[in-house]
């Protein structure tokens, strides 16, 4: 007889082991089988800096969370409800994320003296009394595994690499999804090694079916499809939608991209994405460092292409003075910088969002650049193609920032539809209309973007730099008067900017007495935080700002709307410092700097610390 | 090897002077620089190319002769210290078939811009880089630099430099140039037809040119400079010629073993027949980096003029095959394709 089935709203799981063991690709392979069912579904991959650590250690482990539901959902979630742990370190790491009464998976092969020592247990953990309060489930992962493979001529090794996809296959059973997705995946990655084709399917089944059939699992769970918007729907990571956006912004404005990059964690899939494009023409150069990965944007963008280059915050620093000469000779070119935490190497493989400060400032001289920020993965797509409008028709470099939470982490995404897509034009200029000749900083009288001449166009032959311009002429010049308002022209051009967005939209309360005021890759938790006060009636509402410079118009306004301000950032506190400075309001801060992003439940102590303290709770 | 190439001025080449060339910029570098003849000269050879002059693009960084794009009219971006390699290869990688040069100096293209310089050499755009050795940082005010002389004594090192100095053709060369060359500022007619061969080479050709700062390095090259003592401190590179040299041409350079040397050959022991021949085509790049040696001891003269000239693939043309084949197996980029690839699912 079938075993009865639970229905849930939502589910969080978490599959954590070695390195090599396979979670980031089981993880993954779970996230498209429960996109392709219908479930809104949101990912946190979370892997040690060391490709292979020790086996067993707890630097070594290595995780990947996600989070789906019947409802629309931001975040990878708080707590899990199913702990998949390989290996003793794995449960180590990861146990206090499991919520009570959760369901933990262990491999019970991995749990002999020697490895229980290299996560620095004494004595087996299982056997402590306070796991009494999950549901603990000793699978012999290994075991089982080889013995589903026995008739296979894979070794014992190889069977081993295998025992990932027995536990997927628990999951499937456990969850109520289908296998095929999963099968069909194994088929196309090991076309050429056909013998993990079987053995990765044998496994996967042999776990499903240990599920069904041995009594430890007595309920499977379901969780209903949500309902989304009418539309074509894939799954996204952050950093693919923002390899998407970018080759997208090409082909809507003819520009070829050029995207000159180094190696750098969490931006390099950035650059392994855009490589595969060759047939959109876009060129893609690993160049010696971050300063001539900028530098052939830079030159690109000279030469009349969509000059791009993408990095981490160590080589923003590094790529600081290109961005400085992109400024002053306005050529427009992005700059993508997919944070993670620092300060100097800090942790790589950590999320954070610390690097405002440094966009906003980090160049010498008065440098004004045009900050934008994606709040979550498939939004990446919509603000680095705003990034490449935004620095075509000003004439500028634009910085377009993500962060590793985001850049790594995937949800459905409803696939836009070309016709929506905002006009990119490039208005290259094709002769010198003055009587003067050619003048290459006489400029738009709107949007005060001097004219973009490329090479090649005759008559328009022309001469910048870094050196200080002449108005108009483009000339060096030293003279004290020009320099001064050279500055307020650059300047007053980005503000500019601004006149180009839409109306801000706040979320939830139009006024009241708190305004959560977010950027970036906070965007899940502060929404999922916001959503459960609008629900309760209470007077919050969010902003989340897409364009962190120049600030929208309306912001101003908005701020005042509000008795309270409270910016929650992974940082110590920067935009809260851009916002105070610029307004002149008392704002207040939830601050995390810990490589991890916000738990919806930190928002929620915050926000009602601050509703008891005004008398709302 | 070497390939002319045809016009692309549609409907047969407009007649253009030096002239055409001078921009209306004031020219300032200091009275007497070396600079003002190698600008010249450059000037000089430009109508010669058979190139539009809006298909040409100088692209410097920082130093006195960085300054040099702002009084060529065409067109110029004077970048930042050491970085000119960098948006050189963006230019040149966007737009293939523009005439690429790139304006440097020692402190530019060896000091702070080290590492751009040997990658460009290697990548082998068909670019042309003027490297103006000095031996001095001139525009700060006379710090050494990395190709002056161990001892150096300057503002920055009153006690003598202490690091040994580059050899820029010998740097050019172990990173894979194609075409690498010396010429000296003021000899316009070695440097006119070398500027041109720089031109005409396909791939990265680097020219070093001996420059002098007479306000902070006066007369550093003036043996291989001046007429009176050139003749017998320089000996000129042709292709097929044996290295002979000196005002009666009385000298020649042998191979010793592994040591060249400079021998008579008016005496009788030696004659022309035992000298090094020049083969500046050949792909092996030993003779290139013994006649590059030669500068480093005060006992040879200084080899000038084309030590290696040698066809390998561009950069730029391999990626733009690239595309191409790319193109031809996949066909043309689909953008509504491409975001709908993979697994989809449709929600009506």
């Amino acid at each position: 007889m079938r075993k009865p089935v639970e229905q849930l709203e939502e589910a969080t799981i978490l599959f954590a082991g070695d390195s090599g063991d396979g979670s980031q690709t089981i993880g993954t392979q779970m996230t498209e089988t429960t996109a392709l069912i219908g479930n809104d579904v949101a990912t946190l991959p979370d892997y040690p800096a060391e490709i292979r650590a020790p086996a067993g250690s707890l630097a070594g482990v290595s995780g990947f969370q996600l989070h789906f539901s019947s409802e629309q959902i931001h975040t990878p979630g708080d707590l899990c409800d199913v702990l998949v742990a390989m290996n003793p370190a794995a449960l180590k790491v990861h146990l206090h994320k499991l919520k009570p009464n959760g369901i933990l998976i262990v491999n019970s092969n991995n749990f002999a003296r020697r490895n229980l020592r290299l996560a620095g247990y004494e004595e087996d953990p299982l056997e402590d009394d306070k796991f009494t309060k999950y549901q603990v489930f000793r699978v012999e992962l290994t075991q089982l595994t080889r013995k589903a493979l026995e008739a296979t001529q894979l070794t014992t090794r190889e069977m081993d690499l295998c025992k990932n996809f027995f536990a997927l296959g628990m999951i499937l059973w456990l969850y109520n999804r289908p296998m095929e997705y999963a099968m069909k995946w194994v088929k196309t990655k090991f076309a050429q090694k056909p013998q993990f084709i079987e053995g990765n399917i044998l496994a996967l089944r042999a776990g499903n079916t240990y599920c069904e059939a041995t009594e430890q699992f007595a309920v499977s769970y379901d969780v209903k499809p949500a309902t989304f918007e009418p539309g074509t729907y894939r799954n996204i990571e952050g950093n693919m939608a923002t390899v998407l956006g970018l080759v997208a912004a090409s082909h809507q404005s003819g520009l070829p991209l050029v995207y000159g990059s180094y190696p750098i964690t969490p931006a390099s899939d950035i650059l392994h994405g855009l490589a595969k494009y060759r047939n959109f023409g876009v060129v893609t150069m690993q160049m010696e460092d971050e300063i001539a990965a900028v530098g052939v944007a830079i030159g690109a963008a000279f030469s009349g292409a969509l000059g791009v280059t993408g990095s981490s915050g160590p080589g923003l620093a590094l790529k600081s003075e290109a961005i400085n000469l992109a400024m002053i000779a306005e050529l427009p070119i992005v700059i993508c910088n997919i944070q993670r935490a620092g300060p100097s190497t800090g942790m790589p493989t950590k999320t954070e969002q610390s690097d405002l400060l440094q966009m906003f400032y980090g160049r010498n001289g008065e440098s004004p650049v045009p900050i934008i920020a994606s709040s979550r993965p498939y939004d990446c797509f919509d603000a680095v193609y705003e990034a490449c409008r935004i620095a075509v028709k000003y004439r500028t470099p634009v910085i377009f920032l993500s962060d590793l939470y985001i850049g790594m982490g995937a949800e459905p995404w409803k696939i836009p539809q070309l016709s929506e897509l905002p006009e990119i034009r490039p208005d290259f200029a094709v002769s010198a209309d003055t009587g003067n000749g050619f003048e290459p900083y006489l400029r738009d009288p709107e949007t005060l973007a001097r004219p973009w001449a490329k090479p090649g166009t005759a008559g328009l032959e022309h001469r910048i730099g870094g050196l200080e311009k002449s108005d108009v002429t483009g000339h060096v010049s030293y003279d004290a008067e020009n320099h001064e308002k050279m500055v307020e022209i650059r300047a007053e051009k980005v503000a500019r900017v601004a006149d180009d967005y839409p109306p801000t939209e706040v979320f939830g309360a139009q006024e009241g007495e708190i305004l959560l005021l977010g950027w970036g890759g906070t965007f899940g938790a502060i929404r999922t935080a916001a959503e459960s006060y609008v629900a309760g009636g209470l007077p919050v509402g969010h902003v989340h700002l897409r364009h962190l410079n120049p600030f929208p118009n309306d912001l101003r306004d908005i701020l005042s709307r509000f008795k309270k301000i409270l910016i929650p950032e992974l940082n110590s506190g920067q935009l809260r410092q851009l916002i105070r400075s610029t307004y002149l309001i008392d704002a207040i801060g939830l601050n995390k700097v810990q490589g991890q992003p916000f738990h919806v439940f930190e928002l929620h102590s915050k926000i009602d610390e601050i509703l008891k303290e005004i008398g709302h709770l | 090897m070497k390939r002319k190439r045809t016009s692309r001025i549609p409907g047969g080449a407009p007649t253009l002077t030096k002239k055409d060339f001078e921009s209306d910029q004031d020219v300032r570098w200091c009275p007497g620089c070396g600079d003002y003849s190698i600008l010249a000269q450059t000037q000089h050879i430009m109508p010669d190319l058979g190139i539009p002059k809006e298909n040409v693009v100088f692209i410097s960084g920082i130093g006195c002769s960085s300054r040099f794009p702002y009084y060529m009219n065409t067109y110029g971006f004077h970048t930042i210290h050491g970085r000119a390699p960098t948006i050189a290869s963006g230019v040149k990688t966007a737009n293939p078939d523009l005439s690429v040069w790139v304006i440097t100096g020692d402190g530019d293209a060896l000091s702070i811009g080290g590492n751009h310089f040997i990658h460009l050499m290697r990548r082998n755009f068909d670019i042309n880089v003027l490297l103006f050795n000095n031996r001095i940082y001139g525009l700060t005010k006379g710090q050494y630099s990395p190709t002056s002389e161990r001892g150096k004594q300057t503002y920055s090192t009153p006690l003598g430099s202490l690091d040994t100095p580059f050899n820029p053709i010998s740097l050019a060369l172990a990173s894979g140039a194609t075409f690498v060359a010396r010429s000296v500022d003021i000899d316009s007619g070695h440097l006119r037809p070398l500027l041109k061969a720089a031109f005409e080479h396909k791939g990265t050709s680097f020219i070093e040119i001996y420059q002098n700062c007479h306000i902070f390095n006066d007369a550093t090259f003036e043996l291989y400079r001046e007429k009176e003592f050139k003749t017998d401190n320089t000996v000129l590179l042709e292709h097929g010629e044996p290295l002979v040299f000196g005002a009666e041409h009385d000298k020649g350079i042998r191979l010793n073993g592994f040591q060249p040397e400079v021998v008579d050959i008016t005496n009788g022991e030696y004659s022309t027949d035992d000298l090094i021949v020049h083969d500046q085509y050949t792909e092996d790049t030993t003779l290139a980096n013994f006649l590059a040696g030669m500068s480093d001891t005060s006992d040879l003269p200084h080899p000038m003029g084309i030590f290696r000239s040698v066809r390998h693939p561009c950069y730029e043309d391999l990626m733009t095959n690239q595309i191409q084949t790319a193109k031809e197996r996949t066909g043309e980029g689909d953008l509504e394709a491409l975001l709908n690839d993979g697994e989809t699912w449709t929600v009506s």
